[in-house]
């Protein structure tokens, strides 16, 4: 099953004729992406990686049926691209564009609202589910298909934690990018909701860092809606200087409210467990469904029977 | 990129919003010469700098003469100035303001910043805050008021008026209040702000005035706003931060001895947290773009080098789509050869291109260290920092 994609995807890539959307466009072709247009103004009628290319996206989706787009527009063009996508309706638009302008995402959302489209990005590595569909640009040698959900701000992270995922034998339904800037697509929440009524998901990994509120908002989800499944979460940036930005638009931290230390504590008492360092969270994610087993069989009566 | 207050000040009353007279000065003369232009019985000379909490600091000083106004400047300008949001080495004070002083009946605390969680505007207002300010801790603090705004319009002026009623501004200045909110919100789109704060906005006999104001521009949207760029404050921005982001690569400097070289912001964060946690002291953050090529990233590598404390390297590196192993791996080469300054590099590779990388390694005979995951690399680099120490 996985979320968000699978093998039913259709996808257009908005920019595909750029050096980066194609140089990614190839690669997701190669993994396996059904991949069947391009759009880039200027350029329809053209062909590209053996696709068609149209001048705007709501010929492409007429001409190809085409469900989902990624989008590897430049950051000043990046929004439009991003508002012509959901004005066509296309379910899923995965931004793979980084710096793009704050107040140009405000204005995104605004579009977003009571529309049809699920947006990932930007700042995403993109999303992927191994096996099936790669939309995006991760690196995808160490990703195998199973039943962990990973959901990210960070996307060198994610490659890192997917392979010690998949060292410790957990392979992974579906693993997510939700990109790294303060105005963002679809969050933990929405993702872990996602998750939770994926009947391929059993256990999820949750990746976080330094700045915002989002870690605070899932824990107060968690709290409300109850944990369903485990949950294992990675917080980037205890030892961060403070007030600096480190990377991501996303991880200024507002002091009290931004720092590691208040997220891993909202999200302990919601009742994730917290992986101590990044190099422990294929470990910890171990531990813990070894723990929720016995502690099922213990449930059942099945332990101290010897 | 974050304004100082004179900067603020000036692009305020361009757009309406009433601000003291003031003038900047370079020296102690100059801002005699500046206070006697002012003219008012109360003066006040200024640090401009760019961290808050100044007053608390003793940057901002109360006089009553032009001579006593050339003291105070004399006592600020060329000095280190630290207060509790410039971290302990301080910033030198190259600026003061000399303003006005304004007689007032009631303070206020107001701003428009970027609110991440809704995707929208938030107006946030309230009385006045003494000493530190951070907006987000803001729209959760009970004292204050949020209206959430859109990219559209500011609300309309009965909304405003009863915002600015509900903050506690008095009844004849409602309607003032309202036009500033308004004016702040055309400067804040028009400029691509990510923070506007007025703090405090004193409401006088007269109408509003701006005592102090912050003001922060997106960075990612200067490329609309070349006369803004100009703005940027060379002394106050770490040259080697700006340099590094020039070549695609983002640059913290700390405090520490052990360089990192790491792609990506978040694992470069986790590396931090790795080499504090395992008893060492980081040199820099470093996170390399996605699009930095192999010459961007041996010029950051250059910067790691350039540092006299550092060290030791320790290179983590996740290779992905766009940026596999070996570009990095020929980064650290050209970066030796280009600084001749040879330091043990401890190295942690794995991903794209991970072989190809290890035979690039072996072309540059550089001391390394390969280790096979971030933990084993972290506690090597650790350790050989503390062995030359």
């Amino acid at each position: 099953m996985a979320i968000l994609v699978n093998d039913s995807i259709r996808l257009l890539c908005q920019g595909m004729t750029g050096w980066a959307g194609a140089y990614h466009t190839n690669r997701m072709i190669q993994y396996g992406t059904n991949v069947v247009a391009g759009v880039t103004p200027r350029k329809g009628g053209t062909t590209c990686l053996e696709r068609p290319v149209f001048e705007n996206v709501a010929e492409a989706v007429a001409a190809t049926g085409a469900n989902a787009s990624a989008v590897f527009v430049p950051p000043a063009h990046a929004s439009s691209a991003m508002i012509e996508a959901i004005e066509a309706e296309i379910p899923l638009v995965v931004v793979v564009t980084e710096r793009v302008p704050v107040l140009d995402m405000v204005r995104v959302r605004e579009a977003l609202k009571g529309s049809r489209t699920r947006l990932v990005g930007p700042n995403s590595q993109g999303v992927l589910s191994p096996g099936i569909c790669q939309i995006g640009v991760m690196a995808t040698d160490r990703a195998q298909q199973g039943t962990i959900g990973v959901v990210s701000r960070s996307a060198s992270l994610t490659s890192e934690i997917v392979s010690q995922l998949t060292a410790a034998g957990l392979g992974q339904s579906t693993t997510v990018g939700i990109g790294g800037d303060a105005v963002h697509g679809i969050g933990f929440v929405e993702c872990l909701k996602l998750f939770f009524s994926d009947p391929q998901t059993e256990s999820v990994v949750l990746i976080g860092e330094i700045g915002g509120t989002e870690e605070q908002d899932t824990a107060e989800f968690l709290k409300s809606a109850g944990i369903q499944k485990p949950v294992v979460a990675f917080i980037a940036g205890r030892h961060a200087p403070p007030a600096r930005r480190m990377g991501h638009a996303g991880t200024l931290t507002m002091r009290d409210k931004g720092n590691a230390e208040s997220k891993i504590e909202a999200l302990r008492s919601a009742g994730v467990r917290i992986s101590p360092s990044a190099h422990l969270v294929g470990e910890t994610m171990k531990n813990l469904l070894v723990e929720s087993k016995l502690g099922h069989l213990e449930k059942l009566g099945m332990t101290n029977q010897h | 990129m974050n304004l100082h207050e004179f900067q603020a000040k000036r692009i305020l009353s361009a757009y309406g919003i009433p601000c003291p007279a003031g003038e900047i000065a370079i020296t102690a003369d100059e801002a005699e010469t500046a206070a006697r232009q002012v003219g008012t019985d109360e003066i006040f000379v200024k640090a401009q700098i760019l961290a808050g909490s100044r007053a608390i600091a003793g940057g901002v000083r109360a006089v009553q003469t032009p001579a006593a106004a050339k003291i105070a400047a004399k006592a600020l300008l060329g000095k280190r100035l630290v207060t509790p949001q410039t971290g302990p080495s301080g910033q030198i004070v190259r600026r003061v303001l000399v303003e006005s002083g304004i007689r007032f009946e009631q303070q206020l605390y107001l701003a428009l910043a970027v609110d991440g969680a809704s995707g929208s505007l938030a107006l946030i207002g309230g009385p006045h805050i003494a000493g530190e300010s951070d907006e987000r801790g803001h729209l959760e603090s009970p004292t204050l008021r949020t209206l959430f705004l859109d990219s559209k319009g500011p609300a309309k002026d009965e909304a405003l008026e009863a915002f600015c009623g509900a903050i506690g501004v008095d009844q004849r200045h409602v309607t003032d209040c309202a036009g500033i909110v308004r004016n702040m919100y055309r400067a804040f789109v028009e400029l691509d702000a990510s923070l506007i704060e007025m703090n405090p906005l004193a409401l006088t006999e007269t109408g509003l005035v701006v005592l102090d104001a912050k003001m922060a521009l997106d960075d990612n949207a200067l490329f609309r706003h070349r006369d803004l760029a100009e703005l940027r404050d060379r002394d106050e921005m770490d040259e080697i931060e700006l340099d590094a982001q020039r070549h695609q690569i983002n640059f913290v400097q700390m405090d520490g001895d052990i360089g990192i070289i790491a792609n990506g912001a978040g694992l470069g964060l986790a590396t931090v947290d790795m080499v504090c946690d395992a008893g060492g002291r980081p040199a820099n953050f470093m996170d390399i773009r996605t699009t930095a090529k192999t010459l961007d990233i041996a010029h950051g590598v250059g910067l790691v080098l350039d540092n006299p404390k550092t060290k030791v390297l320790l290179v983590n590196v996740y290779g992905g789509g766009m940026q596999p192993c070996d570009t990095i791996i020929d980064a650290l080469g050209v970066a030796a050869r280009r600084k001749g300054r040879v330091l043990p590099i401890i190295l942690r590779f794995t991903g794209n291109n991970e072989n190809t990388a290890r035979m690039r390694l072996a072309n540059y005979n550089l001391p390394t260290t390969e280790c096979k995951d971030m933990w084993q690399a972290v506690t090597a680099a650790v350790a050989v920092a503390g062995r030359n120490s």
